[in-house]
């Protein structure tokens, strides 16, 4: 059976409350919404590129704890990643918190926090909101995206 | 006050000799299933009702004994299956205390009977300028429909407002009411807030601008007894999956003249007295509306739900439900950081809740892990949550089997996620 503290790990409860680069970004060049119509959360991610190199990501809206954490870990990890990194880590992000690939290592690191999620189908669309409007603002798409 | 102190307040069995809800408990067999090891306290009733036995097994009997398609054949199956159809009408009828059993029309759910107003009565009445009214409380499937119909034919959608409680502001609704109004369309109980909406009065001030209105009683019927030609609307629809009865069946009430006047909704056999390729007749009412092979297991279910509802007695579920959520409201206003959303004084048994800091879908995952079910989210109601200036909230909605010890067991729960986000 799963445990709630198998998704709610401290250090997902920490981010939740203390959520990191939560800021708009001045020197923004790409920008994407995520939203998930069915429990009203909502995020923008802000990134600043240039020669393929994240120089500087953030995030603002609202959302649960999940949603909330991940997207705060997700801009830690990807400052200083090339937008090839960027993609890679999603999938590899994708394919832990959906449970696929069974317990197999991703290289991960702090994000594994987030394998808990699995157990709790409802909530993959918490922990990958914030990611989905990454992809977004990497293809260049203004435009909200949904998770629905 | 501790969540300790409280106990003082429970309210005794004695109370309401004349309504067990341990011995009501039992005819519901889900109820006695284990959620993650802990005993189910299924508090999700404005999402779904559970259904009790006598429906489960009707649907059984009629699969397994009288399935056949309804009012073509000549041969037994039919007739019987004919027979069970309609006489779960006649229960509706008597139910709604419905003048004539054809104003009683098989829908969906009550979502498809406002659709069905909208797309029949609204098609043949509303014309460009025309004014259709409801309340800032509505559910989608009572705002959606109306947008349609007005963006067709050019007509307005007007919003009374509610207060801080959650109750409709009968002053600025009234001021909306004039000669272009229409149709007032308004939900009897509110699923986000609970609410209860003064309807006699509503249809009253409607009828002094000549204005048809029409209800939507999905939160109501389960609650109280409901009684149309005494509030003397136009239409009332309801779901049946909200009274007990299975999903996928609802009915419409309208008052014969007005559905006579109104154009069919869908086409097809059943609906039809004689089909050519240059003319076809409909058929009377209220087989008119009811395009298609209907959903017989359903409808008998729906019948056999309204029996049980009856049998218990709605005043006695009404004093029970009452109860319950009085001393829910109490256990819940204890919590530090709870705030309820829709404090109605006339209110049903729902407790709409937001806890500081702490989102409400990371409640429902935790208090799913204590077993406890209820609803997180915007409620299918999104412009009332901006109303009151949250994304959502944790919804606890009770049936007629809910008990204070399960409000308890909510309120502990709660504690809990307080505990995992402290």
């Amino acid at each position: 059976m799963a445990e709630l503290g198998d998704l709610y790990q401290d250090i997902i409860l920490e981010h939740s409350k203390r959520p990191r680069n939560y800021r708009t970004l001045e020197a923004a060049n790409r920008k994407a919404e995520g939203f998930n119509p069915l429990c009203g959360d909502h995020f923008t991610v802000y990134l600043e590129i240039g020669d393929g190199q994240i120089r500087d990501i953030s995030f603002q809206g609202s959302g649960c704890a999940i949603s909330k954490a991940s997207a705060s870990m997700m801009t830690q990890a990807l400052k200083g990643k090339r937008t090839e990194e960027a993609e890679e880590l999603f999938q590899k992000f994708h394919q832990v918190v959906t449970g696929k690939n069974g317990t197999e290592s991703h290289d991960l690191g702090k994000l594994e926090a987030f394998a808990g999620v699995s157990e709790y189908p409802v909530r993959v669309k918490c922990a990958t909101l914030a990611w989905h409007a990454l992809r977004a603002a990497l293809q260049g798409e203004q435009l909200a995206v949904s998770t629905e | 006050m501790t969540p300790a102190a409280n106990t003082a307040f429970r309210p005794q069995a004695a109370v309401q000799p004349d309504f067990d809800v341990h011995k009501v408990r039992t005819d519901f067999p889900i109820l006695a299933r284990k959620i993650h090891n802990k005993p189910l306290v299924y508090l999700d009733n404005a999402a779904t009702t559970q259904k009790p036995q006598a429906v489960v097994d009707a649907l059984i009997y009629y699969y397994t004994a009288q399935n056949s398609n309804i009012h073509r054949g000549v041969h037994t199956l039919s007739e019987e299956a004919t027979a069970s159809y309609e006489e779960s009408r006649a229960t509706v009828q008597r139910f709604l205390n419905a003048a004539d059993i054809r104003e009683i029309i098989f829908v969906r759910g009550a979502t498809e009977g406002i659709n069905l107003v909208a797309q029949t009565w609204g098609r043949a009445n509303i014309r460009s300028g025309d004014e259709i009214v409801i309340s800032a409380m509505e559910h989608h499937s009572n705002i959606v429909p109306w947008q349609i119909l007005c963006e067709q034919h050019g007509a307005n959608l007007r919003v009374a407002p509610v207060n801080d409680a959650g109750e409709l502001l009968f002053d600025e609704f009234e001021k909306l009411l004039g000669p272009k109004t229409k149709l007032v369309a308004m939900s009897h109980v509110s699923n986000a807030l609970g609410t209860v909406n003064p309807v006699r009065k509503i249809v009253e001030a409607a009828r002094r601008v000549n204005a048809r209105v029409l209800l939507d009683g999905a939160q109501a019927v389960p609650h109280m007894p409901v009684d149309v030609r005494a509030i003397d609307c136009d239409f009332y629809a309801f779901s049946g999956h909200k009274i007990y009865a299975p999903t996928g069946i609802g009915i419409l009430y309208g008052k014969a003249e007005l559905l006579e006047a109104m154009p069919p909704y869908q086409g097809g056999g059943d609906m039809i007295s004689s089909v050519t390729f240059e003319k076809t007749l409909y058929n009377r009412l209220p087989y008119k509306f009811e395009a298609g092979t209907p959903h017989v297991s359903g409808a008998i279910g729906l019948g056999v739900a309204l029996d049980y509802v009856n049998s218990v007695g709605l005043d006695r579920i009404a004093r029970h439900e009452k109860q319950v959520l009085a001393y829910g409201t109490r256990r819940l206003l204890e919590i530090p950081g709870l705030r309820l959303v829709g404090t109605a004084k006339e209110k049903e048994g729902i407790l709409s809740f937001v806890l500081e800091g702490i989102h409400p879908h990371d409640v429902g995952t935790i208090l799913d892990q204590e077993g406890i079910a209820i609803r997180t989210g915007h409620h299918c109601a999104q412009p009332l949550m901006e109303r009151f200036g949250v994304p959502a909230t944790a919804r606890a909605s009770l049936g007629l089997y809910n008990t204070v010890e399960e409000m308890d067991a909510l309120a502990r729960g709660i504690e809990k996620v307080r505990e995992v986000f402290a």
